[in-house]
């Protein structure tokens, strides 16, 4: 359990995943748009769209594999849309005489599973090439405008971090008192879906107190490290704006407009 | 030159019996001050107390003639006191080695430019510039509290407090992380006041302070207070096993010449023999 990367990040040498963070969380919100601005039933879009994903998993170096593999996650829910679509979708023609599916029903089962896909798809590529940390990064650079509402930006983006820096620490941790448990007989295997709950409240109560103790340490430590909040704090990281964003934000200009020219065309 | 002066120290948590009952001592700037007490004498309370985490319930202590424990020069004194804990997992803000260096002279308001250069002087320092990249909870222990030193290092502070900082670290982690701190000591001439409870890390020390019970029981170099084989024992403490051994020997009429503190004196004094 010690090797566990949390999210899936890819970590290559690329130019998409130079790019700076927050470029890239804004760039996946108008890929997404640019799949919902997909008219119904014109493919060609979604065409454009994959194109664009197969495009940024080559400049990405990223094998394609570890891109799809996302799909596997919300593969129950496309599957259950287009059933539900085939089987209740009494719109258009029957395909065959007498038969319960439509032709409208299909193209919709179709365009709903095209869509999903294609979301999962970029959004995977997102977090694929960025580092959760560099993805809380972007997150704090887009929440900037919210300190003029004196939303505490600064504050959260420390949480976020925070939070990320123990995932593996209490991973660990977890994995500890679980052993511990066994060892003096606990049973986490067997029993129904209540029983193994329950099992896991001796593993969960140490986790939490420990917590706490953490949490107390830590606070410590900052304070001797001279921390007093965000006023006149500076900041070290810093995510120049490059030319592979340019390029990035061009890309992406390019595939909304390729997208609202094929919705002319239907096939 | 003094630098930390402290006065007739009382702490009480929640009036409680005191933590600390009339605690004097001073430390020279450039000194190596080795604090050695059982579980609960107070040790940590006093580390607490040398960089204002906790205000003297009664008495002062001044470093470099700054009042500790005001709010006003609460930074300042902090700035020059920098303290390490046990736990490395515990004080880490950051998953990259070199924004968890950051930290401090960031909340100092430090420009930039400065920032990285602290950052290369207290990687290196601690002998960790080629991990700037690197993610903490992938390094060892002695990996890590080294790199909780060099977030300390990056204040540039004058004072350099170890509470129990190599207690949770394997026998290399902490031959690592106490060449450190004798390196820093030697020289960076900073000051360190080391808590402990491993007698070879007290050997290294120039001057060492016995806690009890909230109260400084002797004070005086390493060899001195090993002297006090059996007040030691009756407060908890041990010798180094070569101090041990040394005096048993000297009981049983060998002639042990000079000073045993740590092993290779031992073997040298036996080798003459
Ligand atoms: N946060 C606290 N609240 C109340 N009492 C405490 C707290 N921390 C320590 N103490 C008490 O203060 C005394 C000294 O503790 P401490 O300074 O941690 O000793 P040491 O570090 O030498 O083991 C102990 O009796 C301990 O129980
Ligand atoms: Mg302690």
């Amino acid at each position: 359990m010690k090797d566990v990367t949390f999210g899936q990040y890819y970590p290559a040498n690329s130019i998409v995943h130079s790019m700076n963070p927050a470029v890239k969380i804004l760039l996946t919100i108008a890929y997404i748009v640019a799949v919902f601005m997909v008219k119904q039933f014109y493919f060609l879009g979604f065409a454009a769209c994959l194109l664009a994903v197969i495009l940024i998993t080559i400049l990405a170096k990223i094998p394609f594999l570890k891109v799809l593999k996302s799909v596997k996650a919300v593969i129950f829910f496309v599957l259950l849309s287009a059933i539900l679509q085939l089987l209740f979708n009494k719109n258009g023609t029957p395909l065959w005489k007498g038969g319960f599916i439509t032709d409208v029903g299909l193209l919709t089962a179709g365009f709903i599973t095209a869509r999903i896909v294609l979301m999962v798809l970029g959004a995977t590529l997102l977090t694929l090439t960025t580092s959760p940390v560099d993805l809380a990064d972007g997150i704090e650079t887009l929440l900037f405008p919210l300190k003029l509402i004196k939303f505490p930006v600064h504050e959260f983006a420390l949480i976020m971090s925070i939070a990320l820096r123990f995932i593996p620490t209490l991973i660990d941790e977890t994995d500890r008192i679980i052993k511990a448990q066994k060892a003096r007989g606990a049973d986490f295997d067997s029993g129904n879906i209540f029983k193994r709950a329950k099992a896991l409240i001796p593993v969960l109560i140490p986790l939490l107190i420990s917590s706490f103790r953490r949490a107390d340490e830590l606070a410590d430590a900052m304070d001797a490290r001279c921390y007093a909040g965000s006023k006149k704090r500076t900041k070290y990281k810093k995510t120049p704006f490059t030319v592979s964003d340019f390029f990035g934000l061009v890309f992406m200009a390019g595939l909304i407009v390729g997208v609202v020219f094929l919705n002319g065309f239907i096939i | 030159m003094e630098q930390i002066i402290a006065k007739d120290l009382y702490f009480t948590y929640d009036k409680q019996t005191p933590a600390l009952k009339g605690v004097n001592f001073t430390v020279q700037k450039g000194e190596y001050v080795a604090i050695i007490g059982h579980n609960g004498s107070g040790k940590s309370t006093l580390a607490r107390l040398l960089n204002g985490l906790l205000t003297p319930t009664l008495g002062t202590i001044t470093v470099d003639g700054i009042v500790v424990g005001d709010k006003k020069t609460l930074f300042e004194v902090r700035k020059r006191v920098g303290v390490v804990f046990q736990n490395p997992d515990n004080q880490m803000v950051a998953s990259i080695v070199e924004d968890e260096v950051a930290f401090g002279p960031e909340n100092l308001g430090v420009p930039r430019k400065e920032i990285k250069e602290r950052i290369d002087f207290a990687l290196s320092a601690v002998g960790m510039q080629d991990f700037k990249r690197a993610t903490p909870s992938r390094l060892s222990g002695g990996q890590k509290q080294r790199i909780a030193i060099a977030g300390v290092l990056a204040l540039k502070p004058d004072v350099l407090v170890l509470d129990e900082a190599t207690a949770m670290l394997d026998p290399q982690g902490r031959k690592e992380v106490l060449s450190t701190v004798q390196k820093l000591n030697k020289e960076q001439g900073v000051t360190v006041v080391a808590i402990t409870h491993y007698m070879e890390e007290v050997t290294k020390a120039d001057r060492v302070i016995v806690l009890s019970d909230g109260e400084m029981v002797f004070t005086g170099t390493p060899k001195e207070i090993f002297l006090k084989q059996k007040e030691l024992k009756n407060l908890g403490l041990e010798v180094p096993l070569a101090v041990y051994i040394a005096q048993k020997l000297k009981e049983q009429g060998v002639e042990i010449d000079g000073d045993v503190l740590t092993q290779s004196d031992l073997a040298e004094a036996l080798c003459k023999l």
